[in-house]
């Protein structure tokens, strides 16, 4: 296991190789830092997929200072633990990935936003950042060398779309988590207006990893489409739900809910992506193998590497609805799209499981999700169309079964 | 340049706009709901995405925010688009009531759908705004108006998702939340969801006037938008000096016009009553008294009062009937208990008693020094302006005993004891002259008495001042060192000139700028902000017991021009200033007045005995809007139109003059001043043929060497700042830049040595009073007060008190307190506020409870105002 490998404390994380990455790193240039994880071709494990070495790129060549770092640990998404078992399990990982990524960038100082639901994980994470500090992984002159960087835990505000990177910054600076219009990105205005690099706590974890094995033998762990580790919640309708690390590209989806046991009962649907912002496709999928290359092919994303096995027991309106609950819950109310398009889809959808659902419906359905992906102001509203238009194009015959 | 392409066709477009600026630009329209600045986009609505086409991928983007790059290819109509619009103007138009610009769009896309019955909070009542939760579709750009254009923060947003509302800040209310009533925000709502109140019923036409605002003295140009003889709304006009901007007095403040209350007909007290005659009997009346009077004392027995209210064509008729009717000097206006001070005090320094910059020059400010001027409510556009500034990283030094609101956007608040400016300005000159921040130059160029400055200065050190004002020494050092390294200006008002020390505080000022050369440049000068509309133009136009039109002196050789040009001799001996006239009406010696517009019994000091003086004449003519306290003492009132009814001109504080409109015509039978006083004089022997304000200003023009230049073509649209030579003359927006109006051209340190003012607290009287403005009411509240909204905003007069003291006295918020003075009591609300401890404050609008019962008529040496703003007192519960 290169993430998911148990490191709880210090001693056991720098026994087994710890922080070398952080020493070697320091020795290096920063630009030839950023190279190796360019190079790498890591891509971002939020759910964006955006390649990690370029936003580092972006971020370092900003001439705007002081610059800001931020682990993104809010894990919202309905279905997806991944982070938290992360955080649990390899602590340190992270930490050092973001002193990485910091020294790298130019950053003086990071945040550390972790959701309120995970308190108690936020409470050892301020334990180990302490313990950094003392030992000289923190602070002033990091292990003697010129670079100093401080790490502030921050506590999410509790909502979804909190965890949306603007929406996360407006949250830090103690204003309401109300997401920004993008451009500027993050690496161009951030956190106070300044240059920032936010990162998937996963993400993090990864760059120790490539400092340790060098870019050409990182790249070389998956296919060359999409190489590293990957962490995937495998949940719903299967014998042993959980977290999975598995190299990208190395595996089909078949093979991985076998892995976690196989489907309970017979398996129907699956979802891939995230509990709410995925994409609901057919058993045809279940060949395909799990690396972001593939998926893109096939008109999906992996997200944040959600698995939810659905079987011929569950009514794809009442999963439908479920999401469009959540969505019009997290909505900010922001912009008019996705403010009204999730109300009226929830709505629309409770009409048809009242056996109410004419064809207009579906239209109404239709034209309100291609108003939510093409006019939303921040991808939570374009994401609540993803799983009614894929359960659409792949389970129509069912869903148009209650329909007159 | 760079080239992008917009549904196919190749256009050049500027780096850094937006797509939707190059669109417009190329007459592409895109629809943009929630957008207002071009440069400060919201994002809202959506309805303004557009397709990027790139090489591996499309993608949507909103045209308002995203900026163009070289090579975009743009579509801005493609079908999945329109849907999306189509879409999203139908949830709207299902969700909300809709008018405005919103409902153009709804009928450019043919949406025609039934809307749900969908509960929305209502706001709680408020005077002047009405709300319309139904209509509005939280698309924000009230809130941005308020929050970042007016640097108001009241609407904010409240709840997620659909239940998304605007509330008032988190008070509810619009009044609690600290709205300024500026109605900014309907301005900017696209649904007609905010409206004025007074707007709601209006159907049809509406005829717009613009003219100026008949309140301060920034001069803000006004919309009126007129039904018959009626205003149904106003608002701030974009190409005046404002800006667009206005304040709740220019908003809502023109019902007055409208009161029941207004005078109709002219009145003749007989056996204690006022009885209704016509025109013609009342002016015989009194022209025939006065003519009496003037043949029994003497001319010099009669004064009269000008108004600042009034234009500058009445002032100068009002001061020319005066002196060469009636063969008196005795004329004056209010400014005397306003500006006296700065006029002395400036003309002292730099030979000339104005603004030195202008309005919108301070937006060029480094720092701002506010002292004695509460500008965020007594000139709100100002205050705005200052609070924008300073947004943007403009610093501020404050000097106000009182917790005012600019205090919250301070660097530094000086929080000095009333009274003491002159040691708090001498102490800041003294660290300048210490540290050598002096801008030495500028001092070996343009100035002379310097050495005579450095020895007064010298004995004000940090710790003396303390002693004295109450400031800490860090801060005075602190406050010097700002101020004198940044192109800085000073910014004062009443705070600074009310006092026996006036034109020692004036000129203090002056020294301080001259000192750092911080005059004659762009952002800085020295800036008195004038209280009424027309304060600057009264004083142009010689309403003053001593000088002559454009501040001629009475032993000028141009009076005898200003002679020659009016056909007649002119009363050499200087007369009497306001407070002159009243202590010689007690005492017997002026027998009848003449008050245009004013209204003395509230405004003055010591209000009693100016009653008993008003009541002491034989004859008093009172001409005013309405039956005003001093009106109600008059033996005739004459009904006058107000500012809205007639034509002519107002000069603002920055010595623009202005040029009036008529937005509807006089009620009743009320008449313009200047024909009032045109048919007085005539029935006086006079034979003046003035036919409008515009032949007087021609007049004007021949005798005011600053108002040469003027025409009234010339400022239809915007108004000029004098000096204005000649008719090819821009105008002058910054005084002194190459040499200041003196003989020599240099401007003339005056120091003055700090005197502690002519009442100091006791044990008998621990408190000092300073008394001032509200943003609620306007000067005597002779407008402001008859209406009704206003009244409700700020019913009362209230007394402002530390909550030390409070406590001290035992006294809590909203008791009612006995406020007593060597000279009288009044009976108030106590409001507990962060006002400095042994200090209490107190707004003079309310005749009821007036504040300048308590205070003092010890005058300045020099300019003869009042001490309005120190006068011991002490307090107890009622
Ligand atoms: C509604 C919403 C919620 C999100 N929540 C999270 C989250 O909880 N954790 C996370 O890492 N990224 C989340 N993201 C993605 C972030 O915006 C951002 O892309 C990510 O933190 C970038 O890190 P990465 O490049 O390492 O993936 C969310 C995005 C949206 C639109
Ligand atoms: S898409 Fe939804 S969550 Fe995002 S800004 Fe708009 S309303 Fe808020
Ligand atoms: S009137 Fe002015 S201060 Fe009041 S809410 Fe509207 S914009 Fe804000
Ligand atoms: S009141 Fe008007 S401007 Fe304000 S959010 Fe509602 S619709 Fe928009
Ligand atoms: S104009 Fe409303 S989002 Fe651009």
């Amino acid at each position: 296991m290169m993430l998911l490998r148990d490191a709880k404390t210090l001693d056991a994380y720098v026994s087994s190789g710890g922080f070398s990455s952080l020493k070697k790193a320091l020795r290096m240039k920063q630009s030839e830092v950023i190279k190796e994880i360019s190079v790498s071709g890591l891509v971002g494990r939020g759910g964006a997929e955006f390649p990690t070495g370029l936003k580092m790129k972006f971020v370092a060549q900003n001439l705007s200072t002081p610059k800001y770092v931020i682990a993104n640990a809010d894990e919202g998404e309905p279905g997806t633990f991944k982070d938290r078992v992360l955080m649990e399990r390899n602590p340190y990982q992270i930490l050092e990935g973001m002193i990485i990524a910091a020294y790298a960038v130019g950053a003086r100082k990071g945040f550390f936003y972790i959701r309120h639901e995970y308190r108690k994980i936020a409470r050892e994470i301020e334990k180990e950042i302490d313990e950094l500090y003392s030992e000289g992984y923190l602070g002033s002159n990091i292990l003697g060398s010129k670079f100093s960087f401080d790490i502030e835990l921050v506590i999410g505000a509790g909502s979804y779309v909190c965890g949306e990177e603007t929406a996360l910054m407006e949250s830090i600076e103690g204003k309401r988590g109300f997401p920004r219009i993008k451009p500027p990105y993050p690496a161009q205005r951030g956190l106070w207006g300044k240059p920032t690099l936010i990162n998937n706590v996963e993400t993090l974890a990864n760059l120790p990893l490539i400092i340790e094995l060098g870019s050409k033998r990182y790249t070389e762990l998956g296919t060359h489409l999409c190489p590293g580790p990957k962490l995937f919640s495998v949940s719903g309708f299967v014998k042993n739900p959980g977290v999975y690390e598995e190299i990208l590209g190395k595996i089909t989806v078949r093979e991985l809910i076998e892995r976690a046991g196989g489907a309970e009962g017979n398996l129907k649907a699956i979802m891939i992506g995230g509990g709410a912002a995925g994409y609901i496709v057919d058993k045809s999928f279940l060949s395909m193998p799990l690396c972001y290359h593939h998926a893109r092919e096939r008109g999906i994303f992996l997200g944040t590497g959600d698995i939810i096995v659905l079987n011929d027991e569950v009514n794809l309106w009442k999963v439908l609805l479920q999401i469009a609950k959540f969505f019009e819950h997290e909505s900010c109310g922001q912009c008019f799209p996705c403010r009204y398009g999730t109300k009226r889809m929830r709505e629309l959808i409770e009409k048809i499981l009242r056996g109410e659902g004419k064809r207009r419906d579906i239209e109404r359905l239709d034209a309100i999700a291609n108003a939510l992906k093409i006019a939303s102001l921040c991808p939570l509203g374009s994401s609540a169309a993803l799983a009614y238009e894929s359960a659409m194009e792949y389970h129509r015959d069912e869903l148009m079964e209650v329909i007159s | 340049m760079i080239t992008i392409t917009i549904n196919g066709k190749s256009i050049a477009a500027n780096p850094g706009e937006t797509i939707l600026q190059a669109a417009r630009r190329n007459g592409v329209e895109i629809p943009a709901l929630c957008l207002m600045m071009e440069d400060r986009p919201i994002g809202s609505c959506g309805l303004c995405v557009v397709k990027i086409l790139r090489e591996d991928r499309t993608s949507y983007v909103r045209a308002c925010t995203t900026k163009v790059e070289d090579g975009m290819l743009i579509e801005t109509h493609p079908p999945e688009i329109e849907e999306a619009r189509k879409t999203i103007l139908e949830l709207l138009a299902e969700e909300h009531e809709v008018g405005g610009e919103l409902q153009a769009l709804l009928d450019r896309y043919g949406i025609n759908v039934e809307r749900r019955e969908v509960i929305r909070e209502e706001w709680p009542e408020n005077p002047f705004i009405f709300f319309n939760p139904k209509a509005c579709i939280s698309c924000f750009r009230c809130v941005q108006t308020c929050g970042e254009i007016k640097e108001n923060h009241v609407l904010v947003r409240r709840g997620r998702g659909a239940r998304i509302e605007i509330v008032a800040g988190v008070n509810d209310s619009l009044k609690d939340a600290g709205c300024a009533f500026c109605g900014a925000c309907i301005d900017a709502c696209p649904t007609g969801a905010l409206i004025e109140k007074t707007a709601i019923r209006a159907k049809g036409p509406l005829k717009k006037v613009t003219t100026i605002c008949p309140y301060c003295g920034v001069g803000c140009a006004i919309d009126y938008f007129v039904q018959g003889n009626r205003i149904v709304y106003a608002r701030g006009n974009p190409e005046g000096v404002n800006r667009g901007d206005d304040c709740l007095k220019g908003r809502f403040g023109w019902e007055f016009v409208h009161s029941e209350e207004r005078l109709k007909r002219p009145l003749i007290k007989r056996d204690g009553k006022f009885v209704e005659v016509s025109w013609d009997e009342a002016l015989d009346y009194v022209a025939q008294r006065l003519r009496e009077i003037r043949e029994k004392y003497g001319a010099d027995s009669i004064a009269g009062l000008s108004s600042a209210k009034c234009t500058n064509e009445e002032n100068y008729l009002f001061q020319k009937f005066m002196r060469t009717v009636i063969g008196t000097n005795n004329v004056d206006h209010c400014a005397r208990l306003c500006h006296a001070s700065t006029v002395v005090g400036l003309f002292k320094v730099f030979g000339s008693g104005a603004m030195t910059n202008s309005i919108e020059d301070l937006m060029t400010s480094e720092v701002f020094f506010v002292i004695g001027s509460n500008t965020t409510h007594a000139h709100p556009v100002i205050g705005t302006l200052i609070k924008r500034a300073v947004k943007r990283g403009a610093k501020l030094i404050v000097a106000d005993p009182r917790n005012i609101e600019l205090a919250r956007y301070a660097t530094i608040h000086l929080r000095h004891r009333p009274g003491t400016d002159v040691a708090l300005i001498n102490g800041m000159m003294h660290v300048i002259v210490k540290y050598r921040l002096a801008d030495y130059k500028f001092v070996e160029e343009r100035t002379e008495g310097f050495e005579k400055l450095k020895e007064v200065v010298e004995k004000y050190t940090p710790e003396r001042v303390e002693r004295i004002t109450g400031v800490p020494r860090d801060d005075i050092i602190r406050a010097a060192i700002l101020y004198a390294t940044h192109r800085s200006a000073i910014i004062y008002a009443m705070g600074i000139t009310q006092h026996t020390s006036g034109t020692a505080n004036v000129a203090s000022l002056a020294n301080l700028a001259l000192l750092t050369g911080n005059v004659g440049k762009e952002g800085s000068g020295v800036n008195p902000l004038r209280g009424q509309n027309n304060v600057q133009g009264a004083g142009d136009m010689g309403a003053l017991p001593n000088l002559l039109p454009g501040y001629v002196r009475l032993d000028a050789p141009y009076a005898d021009e200003i002679e020659r040009i009016w056909g007649t001799k002119i009363p050499r001996e200087p007369g009497l200033t306001v407070v002159e006239m009243m202590h010689a009406a007690l005492k017997g010696k002026i027998k009848a007045m003449y008050i245009m517009g004013e209204n003395p019994a509230v405004s003055d000091p010591d209000r009693s005995r100016v009653i008993e003086s008003l009541k002491n004449l034989e004859f008093l003519v009172v001409q005013d809007l309405f039956l005003s306290e001093t009106a109600q003492l008059a033996d005739v009132v004459l009904p006058a139109a107000s500012s809205l009814e007639k034509e002519g001109t107002f000069t603002n504080t920055e010595r623009r003059v202005q040029l009036l409109r008529r937005v509807i015509e006089p009620v009743g039978e009320a008449k313009p001043d200047w024909w009032i006083i045109t048919q007085l004089a005539n029935r006086m022997g006079a034979s003046w043929s003035y036919g409008s304000p515009k032949d007087i200003f021609e007049e004007i023009r021949k005798v005011v060497p600053q108002y040469r230049g003027i025409t009234y073509k010339r400022i239809e649209k915007l108004g000029i700042q004098w000096p204005c030579t000649d008719e090819e003359h821009p105008g002058t927006p910054i005084l002194h830049v190459d040499r200041f109006p003196t003989p020599t051209g240099l401007a003339r340190f005056a120091p003055y040595e700090y005197k502690p003012p002519a009442e100091e607290s006791d044990e008998e009287y621990p408190y000092i009073l300073t008394t001032g403005r509200t943003y609620e009411h306007f000067h005597t509240g002779t407008l402001t007060r008859k209406m009704e909204g206003f009244n409700e905003l700020m019913p009362e007069a209230f007394v402002e008190i530390s909550s030390d003291d409070a406590e001290k006295l035992g006294i809590k918020n909203g008791d009612c307190v006995v406020v007593e003075s060597r000279r009288g009591a009044i009976r108030v609300k106590a409001k507990i506020s962060k006002i400095k401890k042994g200090v209490v404050f107190i707004p003079f609008h309310f005749a009821e409870s007036a504040a300048n019962t308590l205070t003092l008529d010890a005058l300045d040496p020099e300019a003869k105002i009042p001490e309005l703003k120190v006068a011991a007192v002490r307090l107890k519960r009622c």
